[in-house]
């Protein structure tokens, strides 16, 4: 029965091709798909960036010309939109794709063309929303889309905001069913729980966090699109629409995402610390639980972006308690970073510099995160430079350091080239310098009054000097952004050649060779430690000091084992079915109904050409 | 029992257990009903919060025929019962009966999904309407992307009884399978209408 179904074919030939750009647009492989992410991420970065560096020059100057209102408000909420959804979590999706599969020894993960589907979905959702620049105008409502505004802004930004986001959702939700199953059931034989690297436990909390707030941003937008396109109601306080609605449901989103966004950097640099002070992570089950506790308690505290709404007394007092309690796992786990590093023998890689720069940034925004707990002092910072100096130091200098860490870790073993040390480290101090000269001025401005969102500023206000300092960060942040990029470029031509291990890791990623086959695994590991590679390739003398055992350290992997080995073969459809995105999406902010059916016709499409088709074709 | 089944799948997946003993397939639906919970939970809210603010248009207990909407409520409690029937005939390799059954859960569902339109469009001529109030939107929400639930299963079923028909999924414990996983999604879309029938219709204001 077996052969029965494995000759048979589909409607068209299956893509056979290994090499050229149909195999990256039929890649099934999680390996491709997550270059395919981390490419798409990193460009987003840029164009993000950019609007960044317009958003400084504009305020560089007291009664600044380079933008008008107008675009300033769709430069910051594209920025916010892009940074968030198509930079920070798709950059975590790709590492996630990449090594899940590799660290916890399974061949692909357990769904590879719904991971293709993913991926898709998302760099088409992301040309969607960006489409609208040309198109009239992009969103313009920030990225939290605050009713009744969002749902009377002229033009057709917040519409597109309402449905690219619902498209980029769908991709986050499919990638977090698939993560999901693939760490709870494709792990090899002896990867039990407490065995399995960081970086996996805290990718497991971000799908489960995916998984339950996706679908509640997705019935908000539902509501917006409702109310900008078909006449709903939900919003319009004229009739008895309640914005607070709108704020409830955003941030009942929103702050797990969050942690969406953080965790995800907390796993790398639970990875990295360790390899590089050559020491074991110190608590490691205190990590996991305390990892496990944000992703239960990052659900209780969303009404602490609310504290200027007005909810009354009782509930502030219960979301600032619980504000302060959220602080308590994040701090369990930065005292483990340090014990991990205390009394290591430390190599100051780039990797290691970007993680320990990291945990610094990330104190400091956890910091100013708790004293927004107190409700006096947030509605003085409410809507201040504050926030964003706040929010920047844990997403830019928290996420954005910590998945930099995990590039310039993981490079080698993806490209099979290291990334020059040199370099690298003027990348980190351009970064460290430029973040810190950008962000932590504001919250000396925030404090002062200078208000977030707003176009300009008149002159006298005593901020002029220090919006100059930040606009100057900023570009020394640009500066080390190119730093980077030459050096990718130069790795790819003439940079050192990895060996399979080279920062003698201690996860089974650094069992195979940099890059990794196809198959990733010629035999499936069997795991029987916490650091499993590192007890293959050390023993312990009496005195505790690691001795080398030569035995099985580096893995020979002959061409020879690999012919039994049945991959998922390529396929057109998820990348078919993905395209019907964007016409749904074209279809239903024009109301064009056409547009709707071709595109509603080519998902379903998809879908049966998947459905129909075997995964795996001799 | 569910490694058998994934043995039986080999055509399809490589033979391997899995590390929980739960079958992949099942297991990524089971988390994509608990993520429908979510989402389905939002709108509730949302309708609980709106269901007195109803502008000038019609209240809810003026506008609700609670026997009609019971009759159609009991129409797709039915379809689950179809619904196992069909996966028992398939479990036990009578193909020509699970598709019987599939056909009947289908006809079952568009039965419920006719009784909508007409309650809809009864509705809208008594003056409720997406646009008349908060009542409104979030009651047309509700229901309406719970209907649209029951078409995606009303395809998944006919797809089905197609792939089956033509010998797409064959020899019984094969098409039992994926029958399985259309058949949690349509229990849990049948789950989700009991709660949305008491919390929208039965509860009085």
């Amino acid at each position: 029965m077996a052969t029965a179904a494995l000759t048979r074919r589909g409607m068209f030939a299956r893509p056979r091709a290994t090499t050229g750009w149909w195999s990256w647009v039929t890649t099934i492989d999680h390996k491709k798909i997550g270059i395919l992410y981390g490419v798409t991420a990193f460009v987003f970065f840029l164009i993000g960036g950019v609007e960044a560096l317009f958003i400084r020059l504009q305020l560089a100057r007291p009664d600044g010309q380079v933008l008008d209102a107008e675009l300033y408000n769709q430069f910051f909420t594209m920025h916010g939109i892009t940074m968030i959804f198509m930079v920070v979590m798709p950059m975590g999706v790709a590492l996630m794709n990449y090594f899940i599969p590799l660290m916890i020894g399974a061949r692909d993960v357990a769904f590879p063309r719904l991971n293709a589907f993913s991926y898709w979905v998302f760099l088409f959702g992301g040309i969607f929303v960006y489409s609208s620049f040309f198109l009239g105008g992009a969103p313009d409502g920030g990225w939290f889309g605050y009713a009744p505004l969002s749902r009377t802004l002229p033009g057709h930004g917040m519409s597109y905001y309402s449905l690219g986001l619902q498209i980029l959702g769908i991709a986050s939700l499919a990638g977090a069913v698939n993560f999901i199953v693939t760490i709870l059931n494709m792990r090899a034989p002896g990867m039990t729980f407490m065995r399995m690297p960081v970086f996996i436990w805290m990718s497991l909390v971000v799908s489960f966090l995916l998984l339950f707030a996706m679908p509640v941003l997705a019935v908000a937008l539902f509501q917006l699109m409702f109310d900008r396109l078909f006449g709903g109601n939900f919003f319009n306080p004229a009739v008895g629409g309640d914005p607070l609605l709108w704020q409830h449901l955003f941030w009942v989103f929103g702050h797990p995402e969050v942690y969406i966004l953080i965790l995800p950097a907390m796993g790398i640099v639970s990875e990295v610390l360790p390899t590089f002070s050559r020491k074991p992570l110190f608590g490691y089950a205190a990590i996991v639980f305390a990892g496990v506790a944000i992703g239960f308690m990052g659900w209780g505290v969303w009404a602490h972006h609310m504290f200027a709404a007005g909810l009354g007394p009782v509930a502030n007092t219960a979301f600032a308690l619980t504000t302060m309690f959220i602080a308590v796992p994040t701090g369990i786990k930065i005292f483990n970073w340090v014990g991990t590093m205390w009394g290591g023998s430390i190599r100051l890689t780039t990797a290691f510099l970007f993680a320990v720069g990291f945990v610094a940034m990330f104190i400091i925004g956890g910091l100013s995160g708790v004293t927004h707990a107190f409700v006096p002092h947030d509605a003085q910072q409410t809507d201040t430079y504050y926030i964003v100096a706040h929010f920047h130091y844990v997403l830019f200098g928290g996420a954005i350091f910590g998945l930099f860490g995990g590039l310039y870790y993981w490079w080698p073993k993806v490209f099979g080239r290291l990334l020059g040390e040199r370099l690298g480290k003027l990348h980190f101090w351009l970064y460290f310098i430029g973040f810190n000269l950008t962000f932590g001025p504001m919250h000396i401005v925030g404090l002062q009054g200078q208000p977030r969102r707003i176009y300009t500023y008149p002159e006298n206000m005593g901020w002029d000097l220090w919006n100059l300092v930040m606009t100057v960060g900023a570009f020394v942040i640009a500066v080390g952004t190119l730093v980077f990029i030459v050096n990718a470029v130069l790795s790819r031509k003439r940079g050192e050649e990895a060996v399979a291990d080279p920062w003698d890791g201690r996860t089974l990623e650094w069992t195979t060779p940099s890059p990794p086959p196809e198959y990733n695994f010629s035999d499936v590991p069997l795991v029987t430690h916490r650091d499993d590679f590192w007890h293959k390739k050390y023993a312990r003398t009496p005195e505790g000091e690691p001795v080398r055992v030569f035995a099985g350290a580096e893995h020979a992997d002959d061409d020879e084992h690999h012919h039994g080995i049945h991959l998922p073969s390529p396929s057109y459809f998820p990348a078919l079915a993905a395209l019907g995105m964007p016409f749904l999406g074209y279809g239903t902010v024009y109301k064009i109904l056409p547009a709707m059916i071709v595109g509603a016709a080519i998902l379903l499409l998809g879908l049966f050409g998947w459905g129909l088709e075997p995964s795996v074709e001799e | 029992m569910s490694t058998h089944e994934v043995a039986v799948e080999g055509a399809v997946h490589e033979e391997h257990h899995t590390s929980m003993g739960l079958d992949n397939v099942k297991m990524a639906m089971w988390a994509f009903l608990g993520s429908e919970c979510l989402f389905f939970g939002s709108m509730i809210s949302t309708y609980l919060l709106y269901r007195g603010r109803t502008a000038s248009g019609p209240s809810p207990h003026e506008i609700y025929d609670i026997p009609y909407t019971s009759v159609s409520s009991f129409v797709l409690l039915m379809s689950s019962l179809t619904m196992v029937l069909a996966l028992a005939a398939f479990q036990r390799s009578d193909d020509r009966q699970g598709r019987i059954w599939l056909l009947a859960t289908a006809f079952l569902g568009v039965t419920f999904i006719g009784g909508q339109i007409y309650e809809f469009t009864t509705f809208y001529e008594e003056g409720l309407a997406l646009a008349t109030s908060p009542f409104g939107s979030s009651f047309f929400m509700l229901t309406g992307f719970h209907g649209a639930h029951v078409t995606v299963g009303i395809l998944m079923l006919l797809s089905l009884y197609g792939m089956s028909a033509f010998g797409r999924i064959e020899g019984g414990r094969s098409a039992a399978r994926p029958v399985e996983m259309v058949g949690l999604y349509w229990h849990f879309v049948d789950i989700v209408w009991i709660v949305i029938f008491m919390i929208v219709y039965l509860i009085p204001e």
